[in-house]
């Protein structure tokens, strides 16, 4: 009893508190409000926004809803996110791999990379990327074009826009190689522990997954061409480029900053993720004949990626919450336009900051779930 | 018990936090922003993060401006001391939201007097200290002369949060032009994509473009167009709720103004005791009990005088003799043919 007694109160206590202040914190701001005459109400979710944003992934301009606004935010901040966490994995590998490399030039060279850019406050390299580095960019009508059909200008990166003729089934050839490529590996798989026997799995992949697209190309009648971005006079100095897809210079320097500066730490995870790994392990891997590949492979990724994971996790998070520095370089992600311009424009502060905190930890506790099952999955199980 | 060490400090951060929160709300409920303002011994007045001529601080963080200047009368009138000020630079998101928590009882950021702003988020305009109008500014090279020749693709650079981005697109729509818009949170991230060629258009306020073209590598290299696409009056806001303090910064404005009318400056407003005209007498203090209406002695207009000056001289000082508009256009005297025109001081 005396037990029990002992482990409750302290909790009830704790609960009792948090209730009390939150009540305390509600009320207050309800009293508050009430004086100053401000309503309270998430209506305004429906009505006419009348702003615009520079750059949306769905349809959207000042007659739609405020919530559409919200979405347009929503979707720019998650494109952000997720191209820059694809980036700075791929950079964070390479990196963290290259500072274990033995030759002196690579391993130093990471080094240097990792702790130039870690140390600098993100917000810093935000500007410069955007202010000085993008800002040295040519005006559209002094742009060479790259391969003759990319044009990198200070108003953004202009591309060809792909014209796609029955893109449905070029679509579904691309999904038939992977499920292919799938039901190949399992049979591969199967044959190696009953048989011994290899089949060049990665080959056979490559083969496919270039093969079937390129028949949907010869008998499904597929094609592509492309619309070139073409220079546009509006005034005597001032061009642009239509036609094409254009990127804003906000997302580029977004992107560019957020995934180098990330890329730094998830190196840092990938190094002390190899190195977690008993020094025995390559050894006894080696001894029984493994190529250094298949050491690699088999052996140390395994084990070093559930090192590697958990705080790799927490870089994807820091990404994601990191995106909101977009506001201070005009990339419209949910900060900028929901938080800002349409916390202006209705002056609902209390409805629009709660909600974009509520979405932000969605979005934060989704990656968290994702790579807390991947986590488990690549977990050791006891047999 | 350790355990419960960690979450004992954060209760008693809480509860700190809890009683500032306390005090604040029940000096709220009770409208003594006044008796505040005197027990603190400065005017809390919310400005902007750096305007030339409205509100703008030099090397030695010393505030000039118009608006700057409207705090300072209410502090002369209400502290006796033009100096007493405490100003917080504000961004054009945060205004509201720092006025209406009480983070500052005036708020003087060339904000522009709205329906919707007046009616929905507990604010109150209390008057008009500087009549304006959304423009354009373009580089002369090229070659614009008039927003006629503007064309689909444009770029426009502005602030978030303001009403210009609800101006700019009314505007574009009715041109039936597509524009790309880029909204910075800072005026001065505006102004720098601006200049470096991002935008080919910088749209905001009138004044506003003509005090940030000071501010560009060349000022010379860009004009602002003739076209007027909106009313923007700016004036002073006050928290809804406290009609004697409502009163206090709209009188201390009018007072401004007024005397200017009558001819009253800085140097001259002790003589002007001894005028024959009442209404000058008034003024300054020598005939009536303005004062004792908002709980002031009877010099607090005097002191506005005095030690801030007339609307004149703040405009001259702040906005004529720094090049940024030396022609005062609408606000001018609706004597002198413009439409700064108050109620009476009686």
């Amino acid at each position: 009893m005396n037990f029990k007694l002992k482990d409750i109160v302290p909790q009830l206590i704790t609960v009792i508190a948090v209730v009390l202040v939150f009540g305390f914190f509600t009320y207050n701001a309800q009293i508050n409000m009430e004086n100053r005459g401000i309503d309270f109400g998430y209506g305004f979710l429906s009505q006419e926004s009348s702003f615009d944003v520079q750059f949306s992934l769905i349809e959207y301009d000042g007659s739609h809803s405020y919530f559409r606004a919200y979405l347009v935010g929503l979707l720019n901040t998650i494109l952000v996110s997720v191209i820059g966490i694809i980036i700075a994995t791929i950079l964070g590998v390479i990196v963290g791999i290259a500072r274990l490399s033995p030759n002196y030039l690579i391993n130093k060279f990471a080094a240097f990379y990792v702790e130039f850019f870690r140390n600098i406050p993100l917000l810093l390299q935000i500007f410069f990327w955007y202010f000085a580095a993008l800002r040295a960019l040519p005006l559209p009508q002094d742009a060479e074009a790259m391969f003759g059909v990319f044009f990198l200008t200070i108003k953004g990166l202009y591309v060809p826009a792909f014209i796609w003729q029955n893109f449905d089934i070029f679509f579904y050839s691309i999904i038939a190689a992977i499920i292919s490529i799938i039901i190949i590996r399992a049979h591969a798989k199967k044959v190696q522990e009953n048989q011994g026997k290899q089949i060049p799995v990665f080959l056979i992949s490559i083969g496919l997954i270039f093969i079937l697209p390129l028949l949907s190309f010869l008998i499904g009648g597929v094609s592509l061409s492309f619309e070139v971005p073409v220079l546009k006079q509006l005034a005597t100095t001032s061009f642009i480029y239509e036609g094409g897809v254009s990127l804003p210079p906000e997302l580029i320097a977004l992107t560019l900053s957020l995934s180098l500066y990330t890329a730094t730490f998830i190196a840092e995870c990938v190094r002390a993720g190899i190195q977690g790994v008993g020094k025995g392990q390559k050894e006894a891997a080696a001894s029984i004949g493994l190529t250094p590949n298949q050491v690699l492979k088999l052996v140390i990724m395994p084990q070093a990626l559930r090192i590697i994971i958990p705080p790799t996790t927490n870089q994807y998070l820091n990404l994601t919450k990191n995106s909101s520095l977009a506001a201070a370089i005009a990339y419209p992600d949910l900060v900028l336009v929901f938080a800002g311009t349409a916390l202006m424009q209705t002056g609902k502060a209390i409805e629009i900051v709660s909600i974009t905190m509520f979405t932000y930890l969605t979005l934060s506790i989704s990656i968290s779930i994702l790579m807390n099952w991947y986590n488990k999955k690549i977990a050791i199980q006891e047999k | 018990m350790f355990k419960y060490l960690k979450q004992l400090t954060s209760l008693v951060a809480m509860v700190a936090v809890l009683f500032t929160f306390t005090t604040e709300s029940m000096a709220a409920k009770k409208s003594k922003t006044l008796k505040n303002t005197q027990k603190k011994g400065f005017v809390r007045c919310g400005v902007s993060q750096g305007l030339p001529g409205f509100s703008n601080a030099d090397a030695a963080g010393n505030w000039t401006g118009v608006d700057v200047d409207v705090c300072r009368a209410v502090a002369a009138a209400v502290l006796g001391d033009a100096n007493k000020v405490k100003f917080t630079p504000l961004s054009a998101k945060e205004r509201f939201t720092a006025l209406t928590s009480g983070e500052i009882d005036i708020l003087s950021r060339n904000t522009t007097w709205t329906l919707s702003r007046d009616a929905d988020i507990g604010l109150t305009f209390v008057g008009v200290n500087f009549y304006d109008g959304q423009g354009f500014m373009v580089r002369k090279s090229s070659g614009i002369t008039s927003t006629s020749q503007f064309k689909d693709g444009i770029s426009a650079c502005t602030n978030i949060g303001t009403t210009t981005e609800l101006n700019m697109r009314d505007f574009f729509n009715s041109k039936g032009i597509s524009y790309e818009p880029v909204a910075f949170e800072k005026a001065d991230e505006v102004v720098a994509a601006y200049d470096a060629g991002r935008c080919d258009t910088y749209t905001t306020d009138k004044s506003g473009l003509a005090a940030q073209r000071t501010k560009m590598k060349n000022p010379d290299e860009h004009i602002v167009l003739p076209e007027t696409i909106s009313k923007e009056p700016l004036g002073p806001v006050v928290r809804q709720g406290d009609a004697v303090w409502e009163d206090i910064v709209r009188w201390s404005l009018n007072t401004m103004i007024e005397a200017e009318e009558y001819g009253i400056t800085s140097s001259n407003a002790d003589m002007m005791k001894t005028s024959d005209n009442p209404a000058i007498k008034r003024l300054v203090g020598a005939e009536g009990e303005l004062g004792a209406a908002f709980g002031l002695d009877n010099d607090w207009s005097l002191r506005i005088i005095k030690q801030v000056g007339n609307y004149g001289e703040s405009y001259k000082r702040n906005i004529a003799d720094t090049g940024i508009l030396p022609d005062r256009g609408p606000n001018q005297l609706w004597t002198k043919g413009g439409i700064l025109y108050v109620p009476p001081a009686r």
